[in-house]
């Protein structure tokens, strides 16, 4: 699949879901989402990476779940009402949660007023560019790199 | 006519064809008379023919035509088999595979002529035509006959019917008597469904204008509709070509029509020594499809032809197997809703009637689902069969490579694996009869000098066995040398000698299931190239199978496969380790027993167990996993013993739940997936269990 954070021809505006991590907002490419679930039970799998605390069940699909703050660093997670799990397709055949803070809504950001991002700084590079909203700065993740696994390669 | 919706007709069918010939072929090979052999090939090859013809092949029709040149020559007894005879049709059907290859890819049969295939052939026909009548009678019988394929690369029409001597002869007096000799060559639409019937139509308006001496196919096959979509008539006429021409035209579904002028001295004469022969076609063959004229004909056929005609009713339908596969989601999820339903305790709702009646009902629901999850399976179940009949040409290919006579037997062919098993499982087979004829067995006088017998056997046994599905390639060669593997490994830096010291000789035959290790001193066409049998075994184990091999130095080696009927829905044992929920699954595990905890004992740090008199060691589960909360020691500790081909080893787990049906599926592939996990499922209450791969603790 194309990477869905690369808009450079696209002039009009492209829509984000707007989330909440650690008190930060980040944009996520709506094209991307499948499905927005509240918390649910995750079964822990042995051996997986630190940032993968388990699988839920979706309707019978089994899908991993991905702790967006484990994966950027910051503190566990604290489940709260508000805690949502972000369902991804990036792949037809292959789903993924991610587990956010908050999902606020879906916000238009046109492609001027984003800012690429060109640093190497490693945790910078889960970050595509910032987005200039009304309601602050929006920052849009990289999801090729968010999935990307640093200890496979 | 647009023939692309009959394409994988096609080419299903052109497989089915060419197996056949290759089977038939191998036969002929050994027993050269076998006359039900030879005109199983021959119709074969006649079908691919006409199919070939038919979806606008040409090349493909050219060369099979040609082949069936040779075909029909032994068939009616004029050629004998010979081994550069086979040899060269098996070329042939190489040739036509590559057709076929080319088509399923591209569609297109591509650009090979295979002209050189064509010319030896040729030779081959005359050689053999030749030979054999030098042999058998004074005169020679050539009949280079180059049937009216609507190539337009063959052979100029006007001679491109061979005519015996008396119908010469018949010519020749209708001349006199002021009578044309024509020919009619009569293309049929390809819709055409009743050929045999468009040609009696054809056969009767042509015999409105004069006597039919002759008609290529000849009046019998035509009428058993062996013939592709064209055919030739030979009248002797006074009317002109035109009306010819219009008469046969208006016979509906006609396509084209050409009528040429035979004169006497531009026709091919078929010099034929059976006088019989001569007898029978004396008789002219006007009224073509009569009773009369099939009972003359069909003497001149080999018997059984007739019969044969009628094709096998295959009581059976192809489909597509995603709509399979859909069904089968479907039935998971059905397995799932009854594992649900089960879970739920009636006890909170419904009195004790109603609560006996619930579980009834239950109970049927299961068996339901059981039986429907059962048909499904057989219905995507398929003989292995369909991959193993591939061997003998292989084995055959490779006797003659290699220059050992070999000789493959096979039983069990009927055993019965899932699809996606089946396609997969040819690669690895193959892998493992090559090693088995290149390295295992020894040359002919290595294997004489040895007291064994010259012509080297391999074996291929497949059968049912509980739930899995055993293969086994044994040979009678000279067994795998451990020494020579020993000092390869150390040769090549795989082990250390000290390594070696305390390695078992089973140890030394898994070596050779590391990746690029290869004992051949040479490497050769046929293996040795050093990727093989890993990959046979990465193969193998990605189908939750498990590959063993037994060597005796000297009697030969023995490859078991192992592999389970299905992959989507098994049998599983359902245990608690820590406070989660795991599945091994039901077919790896050997007992399930209690262990009181002074019976554990330390062997090089490590715990075993000495169960009924063998060691095993002991895997505690609760480490393995990292499950967050630990159970505390118990006196006695529940241990499932699971066994991968003869090895074995005790899981140590909290408490067992029992068991259960589950339907496997995969957890993703994001997520970093130790090889102790094969894999999930969603249990009735939604809650998802872990599914342990025993082989990878093994």
């Amino acid at each position: 699949m194309a990477d869905g954070t690369d808009v450079s021809n696209v002039v009009e505006s492209k829509q984000y879901i707007d989330v909440m991590i650690n008190n930060e907002q980040y944009g996520i490419d709506i094209n991307f989402i499948d499905n927005i679930v509240r918390m649910q039970r995750i079964t822990r799998v042995p051996k997986a990476q630190d940032y993968f605390p388990g699988v839920i069940n979706l309707r019978g699909e089994i899908i991993p779940v991905m702790s967006l703050r484990r994966r950027f660093g910051f503190e566990d997670d604290v489940f709260t009402p508000k805690t949502r799990i972000l369902i991804l397709k990036p792949e037809p055949q292959a789903s993924i949660g991610f587990i956010v803070d908050e999902v606020k809504e879906v916000i238009n950001i046109k492609e001027e007023e984003i800012d690429r991002v060109v640093t190497s700084d490693d945790k910078n590079t889960f970050i595509a560019g910032v987005g200039k909203h009304t309601k602050g700065l929006v920052s849009i993740l990289n999801i090729s790199a968010v999935l990307q696994d640093k200890e496979q390669d | 006519m647009d023939v692309s919706q009959y394409l994988e007709v096609f080419i299903e069918e052109a497989k089915e064809h060419l197996q056949a010939l290759n089977e038939h072929l191998l036969i002929l090979e050994k027993e050269p008379e076998n006359e039900n052999t030879i005109n199983e090939i021959f119709r074969a090859a006649h079908s691919l023919k006409g199919m070939a013809g038919t979806m606008g092949y040409k090349r493909m029709q050219k060369l099979t035509h040609d082949m069936e040149n040779v075909f029909q020559e032994i068939r009616s007894g004029k050629m004998k088999v010979r081994p550069e005879l086979t040899d060269c049709l098996f070329e042939g059907l190489d040739a036509l595979q590559e057709y076929v290859d080319n088509i399923i890819n591209t569609q297109d049969e591509g650009t090979n002529d295979n002209q050189p295939l064509i010319d030896t052939l040729a030779h081959e026909l005359e050689v053999g035509l030749k030979g054999d009548a030098a042999a058998a009678a004074p005169a020679p019988e050539v009949k280079a006959e180059t049937a009216p394929a609507p190539e337009p690369a063959a052979a100029p029409k006007a001679s491109s019917v061979v005519y015996a001597d008396h119908e010469k002869m018949a010519i020749k007096e209708a001349a006199a008597q002021g009578l044309t000799t024509y020919e009619i060559h009569v293309d049929l639409q390809e819709s055409c469904l009743l050929k045999a019937a468009r040609a009696y139509l054809v056969f009767k308006a042509v015999e409105e204008f004069g006597e039919i001496i002759k008609s290529v196919p000849d009046a019998q096959m035509i009428e058993d509709e062996k013939f592709d979509l064209s055919f030739v008539v030979c009248v002797l006429s006074k009317a002109t070509p035109e009306d010819l021409r219009k008469r046969v035209l208006n016979v509906s579904e006609v396509k084209e029509v050409t009528v040429e002028k035979v004169t006497f001295d531009n026709v091919q004469v078929a010099e034929t020594a059976e006088t019989e022969k001569k007898e029978e076609e004396k008789k002219p063959v006007p009224q073509a499809p009569t009773a009369s004229a099939a009972a003359t004909a069909s003497t001149q056929k080999p018997a059984g032809q007739t019969t044969q005609k009628k094709a096998v009713v295959n009581r059976s339908v192809r489909v597509d197997i995603e709509k399979l596969d859909d069904l089968m989601n479907l039935v998971s999820e059905l397995i799932i809703a009854k594992n649900g339903l089960a879970s739920i305790s009636p006890d909170d709702y419904a009195g004790k009637e109603k609560r006996s009646a619930f579980n009834e009902q239950i109970e049927y629901l299961e068996r339901i689902t059981g039986n429907i999850h059962q048909s499904v399976m057989k219905v995507r179940m398929v003989p292995i069969e369909s991959v193993v009949n591939r061997f003998p040409r292989m084995i055959r290919d490779l006797s003659k490579k290699l220059d050992k006579p070999m000789e493959l037997y096979m039983s069990g062919e009927e055993t019965e694996l899932d699809r996606t098993v089946i396609d997969e499982i040819g690669d690895p087979l193959m892998h493992i009869l090559r090693n088995s004829a290149d390295h295992g067995l020894e040359s002919a006088e290595v294997r004489k000098s040895l007291g064994k017998p010259e012509v080297g056997s391999i074996f291929l046994n497949a059968y049912q066995e509980g739930n899995s599905v055993v293969i086994e390639c044994s040979d009678d060669g000279g067994g795998i040398n451990t020494e020579k593997v020993k000092a390869k490994a150390i040769e090549k830096g795989t082990i250390t000698e000290e390594q070696a010291e305390t390695m078992t000789e089973k140890d030394f035959i898994d070596l050779l299931f590391k990746p690029s290790f290869s004992t051949a001193d040479k490497i050769s066409d046929v293996s040795g190239r050093g990727v093989g049998l890993d990959v046979v075994k990465s193969k193998i184990e990605s189908l939750s199978g498990t590959v063993e091999c037994r060597t005796a130095l000297g009697q030969g080696t023995t490859f078991t496969i192992r592999l389970p009927l299905t992959l989507a829905i098994i049998q599983s044992l359902m245990v608690i380790i820590g406070d989660e929920k795991y599945a091994i699954p039901l077919g790896s595990i050997d007992t399930i027993e209690d262990i009181p905890i002074e019976e554990i004992k330390k062997v090089e740090k490590k715990e075993v167990v000495n169960l009924r008199g063998s060691v095993i060691p002991l895997v505690r589960m609760a480490d393995i996993l990292e499950v967050p909360v630990k159970k505390p020691e118990k006196n006695t500790v529940t241990m499932v013993v699971v066994a991968k081909g003869e090895k074995k080893a005790g899981l140590i787990v909290d408490d067992l739940i029992g068991q259960l049906e589950i339907v496997i599926k995969s957890i993703g592939k994001y997520i970093n997936n130790s090889k102790i996990i094969s894999g999930a499922t969603v249990l009735g209450d939604g809650e998802i269990a872990l599914i342990l791969d025993a082989n990878a603790l093994v």
